[in-house]
């Protein structure tokens, strides 16, 4: 018991940035899952962290309602963005996405009331790690929930053939914004809960080294359920501790491990659980994150 | 009249693949619309099913002009389709491709099943046209991809048919299909019409057209050069012409 308290004791930061990052994870995973490969949701989650923190120092807004401010201030910026880069697919849709979030960069940098180089200091620190995993399950909980629902079924058709599904009465423009506004909006309540728990937030935090990471944790944890991209954070945020011993070998072995996760298992590490489902996709060429 | 084209005129570039086309299909039949490859049969029916848009000329279906509407605002007017070389959600289950066919009659259901006792959408009507098809109900639970091509088939038909339309459009069923196979389709979309359904079907199995058919249109280079009865298109000279090339030539 004694042992288990200082372990948390001694983690509770780390503990609590992974539940950030499977939150993060989560928020991109589900335009993943309607088959659309976009890079804004490090941006998203900057919006979220930089709306929250400037409501509590200069309006003395109760945390809960900042998050919730910094939350739906991303997915109200969300709606515009997916009206005009979802005309754009595959690889362009990243790109375009990726330039929003160097917009979002540049203009963090250059305002004065977001501190401009030097972020925001001095941030109370009131995320405390129920918070996150209260947010955690229950976002993990809703969007296992749904998808087995008329929703989630027209999200996995768009993933597998957009055209097919538009013949079978799908409104693919509504539902694949649909995916990425309630992305933003995930990522936007992770970045409140980021900036109240860091102490101070500048803007490098949220560029394209975040917005890949947050890919890599969703694109190597797995698609095909909820469980991928928590279990994607939780391994790649964890391992560079547990990989500390290694010094400076450490950024080859991490280098490697993801090289051996996406060469022996490509559809996530989720997909353990399920060898034989997976077999039959790869055999039948089924849509490439499924 | 279920569906009536008027001038339909559809250009990519400097082609013209569908040229001031007049259709008129009438509810409860069947209409057979052949021609050679590349005469612009396919063009025809996207512009039908709203997956293009045409560049003159008008479609009404039921009474509406449905000239501008998107193909998912048509498939809730009733009109379904299948393509040319099968478009099946190959990695969802056979019983996920039904019910998302099924998408514009259900109700969304997001916010019931927040509720963890709520299960999934009760599957017997899409089993029930499982059946139908010819599909065995113990394949529900497979992916889609895993069944063979001819069983595909006759998925993307349940699929379409879970929508409850009133116009099917049937690209190239029969492709692949052996002569039992196609047969076993033959009986299937004459029942369909038994049940009130209009057929489109594009076909270039022959005997399939002609037996399955109450009226022919034939396509060549995106116009409408004949419009008749099984019988007379057989007899059209000018039909056998864009076949089999003018007798000059020969």
């Amino acid at each position: 018991m004694e042992t288990l308290l200082e372990f948390f004791r001694t983690y509770a930061t780390a503990i609590a940035v992974i539940g950030i990052s499977a939150l993060l994870a989560l928020s991109v995973w589900l335009t993943l899952y309607a088959g659309q490969l976009t890079l804004g949701n490090a941006a998203f989650m900057g919006v979220g962290a930089y709306v929250s923190a400037l409501l509590g120092r200069h309006l003395d807004t109760p945390f809960p309602l900042a998050l919730l401010s910094g939350a739906l201030a991303a997915a109200v910026i969300a709606v515009p963005l997916g009206v005009t880069v979802f005309r754009l697919r595959g690889v362009y849709l990243a790109i375009a996405t990726l330039a929003f979030g160097e917009i979002v960069r540049v203009i963090l940098l250059a305002t004065p009331i977001t501190g401009k180089g030097q972020g925001l200091n001095g941030i109370p620190p009131k995320t405390e790690l129920w918070h996150i995993y209260l947010s955690l399950a229950v976002v993990a909980y809703v969007l296992w929930r749904v998808q087995g629902s008329t929703v989630g079924r027209a999200w996995a058709a768009l993933r597998e053939d957009e055209l097919a599904s538009a013949s079978q009465g799908i409104d693919v423009r509504r539902f694949k914004l649909a995916s990425f506004v309630i992305g933003a909006l995930i990522a936007g309540w992770a970045g409140g809960l980021s900036a109240h728990l860091t102490f101070s937030i500048d803007p490098s935090d949220f560029g394209f080294s975040k917005a890949v990471q947050i890919l890599v944790f969703a694109v190597v944890g797995g698609i095909p359920n909820v469980l991928g991209p928590i279990v994607g954070a939780v391994v790649f945020t964890a391992l560079p501790e547990i990989l500390r011993p290694l010094k400076d070998y450490r950024d080859i072995f991490q280098g490697l491990i993801l090289l051996g996760v996406i060469v022996f298992l490509p559809r996530g590490l989720v997909t353990f659980l399920d060898v034989r489902r997976t077999r039959k996709l790869e055999r039948i060429g089924a849509a490439d994150v499924a | 009249m279920l569906l009536e084209t008027a001038g339909l005129t559809k250009r990519f570039g400097g082609v013209t693949a569908v040229n001031a086309v007049d259709l008129a299909v009438d509810e409860r039949t069947t209409l057979g619309l052949i021609g050679p490859n590349g005469a612009g049969k396919t063009t025809l029916i996207n512009l039908i099913s709203g997956l293009l848009t045409a560049d003159e000329g008008a479609i009404r279906f039921a009474g509406a002009d449905i000239s501008r509407e998107p193909a998912h605002r048509l498939a809730a007017r009733g009109i379904a389709r299948t393509f040319q070389g099968v478009r099946v959600f190959k990695g969802l289950s056979v019983l996920d491709n039904v019910l998302i066919g099924a998408h514009t009659r259900l109700r969304p259901d997001v916010l019931p099943r927040l509720a963890p006792t709520r299960g999934r959408t009760d599957p017997a009507d899409a089993l029930a046209l499982l059946e139908r098809v010819g599909l065995a109900r113990a394949r529900a639970g497979a992916l889609a991809g895993e069944l063979p091509y001819g069983d595909q088939r006759r998925l993307e038909i349940a699929r379409a048919l879970a929508s409850r339309p009133r116009l099917l459009i049937l690209d190239e069923p029969a492709a692949g299909m052996n002569p039992t196979e196609s047969l076993a389709l033959r009986s299937l979309m004459r029942s369909l019409v038994t049940d009130g359904l209009t057929i489109i079907l594009i076909e270039h199995d022959v005997r399939l057209v002609m037996g399955a058919c109450d009226r022919v249109v034939v396509l060549n280079f995106g116009r409408k050069i004949a419009d008749g009865s099984p019988a007379e298109i057989q007899r059209d000279p000018v039909v056998r012409e864009a076949y089999l090339g003018s007798e000059d030539a020969a």
